[in-house]
């Protein structure tokens, strides 16, 4: 079915995103350069990207709407159809697959009974989540690793994954292994577009992990015991 | 033993604050800037960092020092800095930790390597599936300006110097440079051909020089320390220190922050060696694009060289272990799935060969058709390794040549059985310890 040319958004839609838009685009000297920015920004608006956020984008950088289609195709994070309130990615490159990826999107995919980026319907909470299988994420030291919204949910398993996903539906806390509470997918998506978080704290969440200071605490170890052994004459 | 660990980056990661500038500036935070920008020129910054020995973290190895001085002087362009920060190689997970826990030595690294090429503008380009990462660098960076380290007239020197943070939308040819600048101009990814390089013709057709995180976040401690102070770790072709990331099937796996040439037996000793009861059986040296290592290279020393002359490549030092539970062929396989949903698309080798990879390997996974399938998939293999514009095409080949080459056997075990031979509950974390099963 052919698809309607967008209208693009109405005049009180635009009037708000152009103080975002503008600060985006000042940022660079040329300014199709802001395109990705741009593109996080109506993902923000609209929890996808739309025709109509397609229009606004290549308004703003000056470009034909097939040329910003061009690039909205290209990359992964770009979502064409509306995405739940919630993201949730699971790590099914080969090192995380392997230690349990693979079982706990399969138990995922069972328990919410979707398939791979897939939206669940709202839940009595009136919430609802995507769920995708994801490549690597840089965390392998955690793996097997889950995402909500790109915080990292480190060290996971199928029972841990499946609390996860009932505790997002129904509306209860949640924290990042390294990282705050995850805000909506739309606010998440501001941020990635450049702007800090909202919740002032937010940047200071998360406490130190015992994979990342592995190194620097066997080093700390090791100097200690040198010293003791020069203490007592060992190392003469 | 003697200590290889040198946690020098990773020096005041168990601080709580680590990541704030004040953290930072407990640790000898922006002195080298203050060094570099007051009383070294220029040039003297760039022969420092290329004595240093210094050579690029992020897999490639070429010396910092020298990419730096590619940048043409005196052209009437604008140059640019461009950090990769796309972090996205199958068991890479360093910068991001870096970027967390340490943003502020990265910055510092930009203001210094921005000083040395005449660049006043700056970009971080991270890939875009890390929100937490993010906030710390928007954070950084607005404490960096706030502190007067960016900005007009840094120190009163009169060096000024704007730096954007810049997020990615999820494609990992984008670590790729030239497909980073595309993007970075707001287009789609893809890799462009070389000459002309970077240097002469990158951003907006401008000199531009692109480093990796860990690269220019070693460059503070190099000009606090001096060059000799580098070369003390690591070896003479391969100066200094770097992370080591242990992944998979070992008792801790985490950051290892060691001088380049420690051995994968060293940092299992350090890290509590195989999950008990399992033994070693295949291991990346950095990454899925590099090949495979087994329990015979248990001393290569990971250092450029020594990696090379065991047929393999240290690229980013990500160690990915796996034991004798785990299926070679499934490996193989889902990296392969990797690459041929990463291959941008631009040339027809890889784009079309990482297709019929997959679509052998899942008949070979499958313990269909015979031994020609095997040679189908080297063959593939031969016409995609160095027939592209851009490494991505060799990266997808390393695991499947050298996994053939190791383990042969185990591939014609498939077509025996006509299946897996293997059982993938047995790989998980959660799997029963196999106590004394060896």
């Amino acid at each position: 079915m052919p698809v309607v040319p967008a209208k693009g958004y109405p005049q009180d839609v635009k009037d708000r995103l152009d103080a975002d838009a503008d600060a985006v685009i000042a940022r660079y000297p040329v300014k199709r350069s802001a395109l990705l920015p741009l593109l996080h920004l109506v993902q923000a608006e609209e929890g996808f990207v739309s025709g109509d956020g397609i229009k606004y984008c290549a308004e703003k950088a000056g470009l034909t709407t097939a040329e910003v289609s061009g690039v909205v195709t290209f990359y992964s994070m770009y979502k064409r159809q509306q995405v739940g309130d919630y993201h949730v990615g699971v790590c099914t490159n080969t090192l995380c697959a392997v230690l349990g990826g693979d079982e706990i999107f399969a138990a995922l995919r069972e328990h919410l009974g979707v398939g791979n980026d897939e939206r669940t319907p709202e839940s009595p909470e009136g919430r609802s989540l995507t769920l995708e299988h994801i490549e690597c994420n840089a965390a392998c030291d955690f793996a097997p690793m889950m995402t909500v919204n790109w915080e990292f949910f480190d060290n996971m398993t199928p029972a841990k994954a499946k609390q996860l996903v009932d505790d997002l539906l129904a509306g209860r806390p949640v924290v990042a292994s390294r990282g705050p509470a995850p805000c909506s997918f739309r606010e998440t998506e501001r941020i990635l577009a450049g702007f800090e978080d909202r919740r002032e704290d937010a940047v200071h969440a998360g406490s130190v992990a015992p994979e990342s200071v592995a190194g620097l605490l066997a080093a700390k170890r090791a100097t200690e015991d040198n010293s003791i052994a020069q203490q007592r004459g060992e190392y003469a | 033993m003697t200590l290889k660990l040198a946690p020098v980056l990773s020096r005041a990661w168990d601080e709580q604050d680590s990541y704030t500038i004040d953290g930072y500036r407990r640790h000898d935070g922006y002195v080298a800037l203050r060094k570099a920008l007051t009383s070294m020129s220029q040039d003297a910054v760039i022969a420092e960092v290329k004595d240093s020995g210094l050579r690029g973290r992020g897999g490639g190895g070429f010396s910092t020092g020298m990419k730096w001085s590619f940048i043409p002087q005196g052209d009437g362009k604008p140059h640019y800095l461009v950090v990769n920060a796309d972090e996205s190689e199958p068991g890479t997970c360093k910068d991001i930790p870096t970027m967390l826990a340490n943003p502020h030595e990265l910055v510092e690294g930009i203001v210094i390597a921005a000083y040395a090429i005449r660049c006043n503008e700056a970009f971080i380009y991270v890939r875009g599936e890390v929100t937490h990462v993010v906030r710390r660098l928007l954070a950084a960076v607005r404490e960096a300006y706030a502190a007067g380290f960016l900005g007009k007239d840094i120190l009163g020197t009169g060096f000024d110097l704007e730096l954007v943070v810049h997020v990615g939308a999820g494609a990992y040819i984008c670590g790729e440079e030239t497909a980073l600048l595309d993007s970075l101009e707001g287009r789609r990814g893809q890799p462009r051909n070389r000459p002309p390089f970077p240097a002469v013709e990158g951003l907006y057709a401008s000199p531009t020089c692109v480093n990796n995180v860990e690269s220019i976040a070693s460059v503070p401690s190099i000009i606090r320390n001096g060059k000799d102070w580098f070369r003390t770790f690591g070896s003479e072709k391969s100066a200094g220190f770097g992370f080591f990331s242990l992944s998979g099937h070992v008792t801790r796996p985490g950051q290892y922050e060691a001088g380049l040439g420690v051995t994968l037996r060293e940092l299992l000793d350090l890290a509590s060696g195989i999950r008990h009861g399992h033994r070693l059986k295949f291991w990346t040296p950095g990454g899925s694009s590099t090949p495979l290592f087994t329990e015979e290279h248990l001393d290569v020393p990971l250092d450029f060289e020594n990696v090379a002359a065991a047929g393999s490549i240290l690229g980013t030092r990500a160690l990915q272990v796996f034991d004798e539970t785990t299926c070679v062929v499934r490996a193989a396989l889902r990296w392969t799935e990797f690459y041929a949903h990463e291959s941008c698309g631009k040339c027809t080798p890889c784009r079309e060969g990482t297709y019929w990879l997959v679509q052998a390997y899942k008949r070979l996974e499958a313990g269909q058709g015979d031994e020609a399938e095997l040679e189908k998939l080297l063959d593939i293999c031969d016409n995609i390794n160095g027939r592209a514009f851009c490494a991505l095409g060799d990266g997808a080949v390393a695991p499947i040549v050298s996994s053939i080459k190791y383990f042969r056997d185990e591939y014609l075990e498939h077509l025996r059985q006509g299946g897996c031979p293997f059982d993938p509950a047995r790989t998980t974390v959660w799997a029963p310890a196999l106590t004394g099963a060896l």
